[in-house]
């Protein structure tokens, strides 16, 4: 396309939008996207099966699958682990103070289920169940929800057969008709209530917000009539630090170092709040099981690939044969950039690019002996 | 404050009314003229020369990205960490409570991530349009910018906003109750250019839009809504996205709910029905009371909150002037006024809305009053163009039941205590 016909395009377009009306003229950019790209990006499956994949899976093979792959958060029979999402149960709770929204009791479309596993699960190393998987994983979520029996076999010819229990509890926005039409009336200025107010609840009660070091609300303004520089609030420690950031980047050599095996108890407490990072993958302690990463009870200057039952990534598996131990500095380097330290890791995690953090973390984890 | 000052302002209108209003409240009313406190003797740092007055301050480029100054430090982001199991994957709140005007920083605008901020890159960007087209798509980040742009201000309200108030007074302050928001000034290219090029099939009636990161976060938007004013943004408050917010593009959806705002925009598939994608049938539905539950509730009610005071912004100067401020906004057009009521709702009086009050962004109100050091029951509720007046929470739980955690837009109740702290409490 020649330069004056862009510009033409250029100045129609922009006369058309200041007047009013779309303009359906074309600009010409942009490539046509091939059939493969196509293939690998569009993955939707929608209620009408539009977007299945070729394949199919049975419940044992979900139930096997799910129990490495899902188990870790959601339970080995979809019960849901911690505050993480149940999948199985809720059947009739919708009205109950206390709603138990599961695949089987509240999910309309089977095909939701198929979509958001296959895009998005397991969560920390999306896009690594195969179709195959996720109709096995999807047919254990039916079978968990007592919707079929256990030698179920799902597949993309009899996936738009199965019907939902609580496909028929969903109707679009009502609001216009159900709440507009109370609310857009002009409104009392005076004398609107009898009486005067009663508190009827108090957040206080629940005492449930985060608080400053002086117990206030998190975040509440200094009082301007203390002076500046004995302000009792946290954040400005973290004030302080924050500007230096951009301009003076502390480098690798000059980053402090902590001493992992002084196990400080401020240090180890930090390092806790950082795991939160991890432990969706990783658990600690006792009764700690593999999940999407392995039990890290005891990492701390043991050798690498080493836990038992976990399915290792070749790279890992390569170097922990080649004699890699978690040492203080191994691990360093493995937090920092996990894909630069290992690549080719299953650990699909960006890394922790403060030296602090890393630390903290180390020094978290040498509290947890095997 | 002097009340020549109130009438040389010829917006003060609404406000001077309240001042008279609220000082007939206060009963004893003001003492004609300016009170000014006497000093105890001279102020040092008046009369005593201060370091920076005689001393360098920093040289320029000492920042060259520059952080608010560390006296503001405590004006941050902030989590309620026992809301979700893992940070990334929940939500942190905008320090409302410490901001004025309308436009929010991008680096204290509140955070959602499904699977944590990610890093892509211009370079590595790429858009793909497909599905019920005439031609499927794709775009580089330099194809981007060769569209014509336009310039867009919009409030971003995540759907939960307030749904932990649903049950009751919950979070002690309005960053934690209603800081699911922020309001920015977009640019970017209209949604319809680019459905435009590639071509939409007169069978395709929706536009699924999702995310290049890990939860792939996909939402479909009715064609209609797409050709209206759905914005393809790349910058914000003129510069680029940050990276938590979608960098290097995401998507502006006016007036609705801020899952539908895909970060990390990497593809538009046209459909001729919904995906009903698990973020649109398990998730952002809301519970009747009858167990079934409404879906597609994309827009944003009316709705409005005061700033300050507020929990953490107690009135610590005492009696007199007081400045009440606060934000108002709707997703179904322009906020035409805010009222304020001093008593919990009983009485009601107009405040001033302070700027351009555009459509589907944050509005920014004021009302000066002359505390008389007395409780009081802080509440606003605004209006908007289509005559929708900002509901009580009861009114709201009449109809949708105790179930409905999203679209809570109900009035919010400040107890200003007679020492000056604020509560959030729920009256009746």
């Amino acid at each position: 396309m020649s330069r004056s016909r862009n510009l033409l395009l250029g100045s129609a377009l922009t006369f058309s939008v200041l007047a009013g009306p779309a303009v359906a003229e074309k600009l010409g950019l942009g490539r046509e996207a091939l059939p493969e790209e196509i293939e690998a990006w569009d993955v939707a499956v929608l209620p009408d099966g539009t977007g299945l994949p070729e394949g199919s899976g049975d419940v044992a093979t979900g139930e096997e699958v799910f129990a490495e792959k899902c188990a870790a958060c959601h339970g080995e029979f979809a019960e849901g682990l911690d505050s993480w999402p149940v999948l199985a149960g809720g059947e009739g709770s919708l009205t109950d103070p206390r709603p138990v929204k599961t695949v089987g009791s509240y999910w309309p479309y089977l095909s939701t289920v198929f979509d958001y596993v296959h895009r998005s699960m397991p969560f920390g190393a999306a896009q690594t169940v195969t179709a195959d998987e996720t109709y096995a994983i999807t047919a254990f979520l039916l079978y968990s929800n007592g919707l079929v029996e256990d030698d179920f076999v799902l597949s993309k010819d009899n996936f738009t057969e199965i019907k939902m229990p609580n496909a028929e509890g969903f109707y679009p926005d009502d609001r216009p008709e159900t709440e507009y039409v109370k609310f857009r009336t002009e409104p009392c200025m005076a004398d609107c209530v009898p009486g005067t107010p009663e508190i009827t609840k108090r957040a206080v009660d629940l005492n449930v917000t985060p608080e400053d070091p002086d117990g206030r609300p998190a975040g509440s303004l200094p009082d301007l009539r203390v002076p500046a520089a004995v302000q009792p609030v946290a954040a400005e420690a973290e004030a302080v630090e924050a500007p230096a950031e951009p301009a003076t980047e502390p480098t690798a050599a000059e980053a402090p170092v902590a001493e992992p095996a002084a196990a400080d108890p401020a240090l180890v407490a930090a390092g806790e709040k950082v795991f939160k990072k991890c432990a969706a993958c990783h658990k600690l302690g006792e009764g700690a099981k593999n999940g999407t990463g392995p039990v890290l009870n005891g990492i701390v200057g043991h050798a690498a690939g080493a836990v038992d039952g976990f399915k290792y990534s070749k790279p890992l598996a390569d170097m922990a044969a080649g004699g890699l131990v978690w040492d203080d500095a191994a691990l360093q380097a493995f937090l920092e950039n996990p894909k630069g330290f290992m690549k080719g890791t299953k650990m699909s995690f960006a890394g922790l690019k403060k030296p602090e953090d890393r630390a903290a973390v180390i020094a978290y984890l040498s509290t947890f002996g095997k | 404050m002097s009340d020549d000052r109130m009438t040389d302002e010829p917006v003060t209108g609404p406000s001077r009314r309240g001042f008279l209003r609220s000082s007939a409240l206060a009963g004893a009313g003001l003492v004609a003229g300016a009170t000014t406190a006497k000093a105890a003797g001279p102020d040092p740092l008046i009369t005593e020369v201060q370091d920076w007055a005689s001393a360098f301050g920093d040289p320029v480029d000492a920042a060259p990205y520059g952080m608010p100054i560390r006296f503001e430090g405590h004006v941050t982001r902030r989590n309620v960490e026992w809301l979700t199991e893992s940070p990334v994957s929940s939500i942190n709140f905008t320090p409302i409570h410490a901001l004025e005007g309308t436009i929010t920083p991008q680096g204290c605008a509140f955070e959602r991530h499904h699977s944590g901020a990610i890093e892509l890159s211009k370079q590595d960007y790429r858009l793909m349009i497909n599905g019920l087209v005439e031609k499927p798509l794709v775009f580089s980040f330099e194809d981007l910018l060769r569209f014509p742009r336009h310039v867009t201000v919009a409030f971003c309200e995540c759907a939960a906003n307030g749904g932990m108030e649903w049950g009751g007074a919950q979070l002690e302050g309005c960053q934690y109750t209603q800081g699911m928001i922020h309001n920015m000034e977009y640019t970017g290219i209209p949604l319809r250019y680019l459905l435009e090029e590639a071509g939409v099939k007169p069978e395709g009636k929706w536009v699924y839009a999702e995310g290049a990161d890990a939860s792939s976060n996909g939402r479909s938007i009715p064609l209609e809504k797409a050709m209206d004013d759905v914005l393809v943004a790349f910058f914000a408050n003129g510069e680029a996205l940050r990276k938590e917010h979608g960098y290097p593009v995401r998507l502006v959806v006016p007036g609705w709910e801020g899952n539908m705002w895909i970060k990390w925009l990497r593809r538009l598939g046209i459909y001729d029905q919904a995906v009903e994608s698990r973020e649109e049938t398990s998730k952002y539905t809301d519970m009747m009371p009858d167990g079934r539950a409404r879906k597609w509730t994309w827009v944003m009610d009316a709705k409005s909150v005061i700033t300050s005071p507020s929990p953490q912004v107690p009135i610590r100067h005492g009696q007199g002037p007081l400045v009440i401020t606060g934000l108002a906004w709707s997703g179904n057009g322009r906020i035409t006024r805010v009222d304020v009521s001093l008593d919990g709702g009983r009485n009601w009086q107009e405040a001033r809305i302070s700027g351009d009050a555009k459509a589907k962004a944050l509005t920014r109100f004021h009302l000066d009053i002359n505390w008389d050091g007395q409780e009081m029951f802080l509440q606003s509720r605004a209006i908007d163009d289509t005559g929708y007046v900002q509901p009580t929470k009861a009114a709201l739980r009449d109809i949708r039941g105790l179930n409905n955690v999203y679209h809570n837009n109900g009035i919010q109740t400040w107890w200003i205590k007679a020492d000056g702290e604020v509560e959030n409490v729920e009256i009746a």
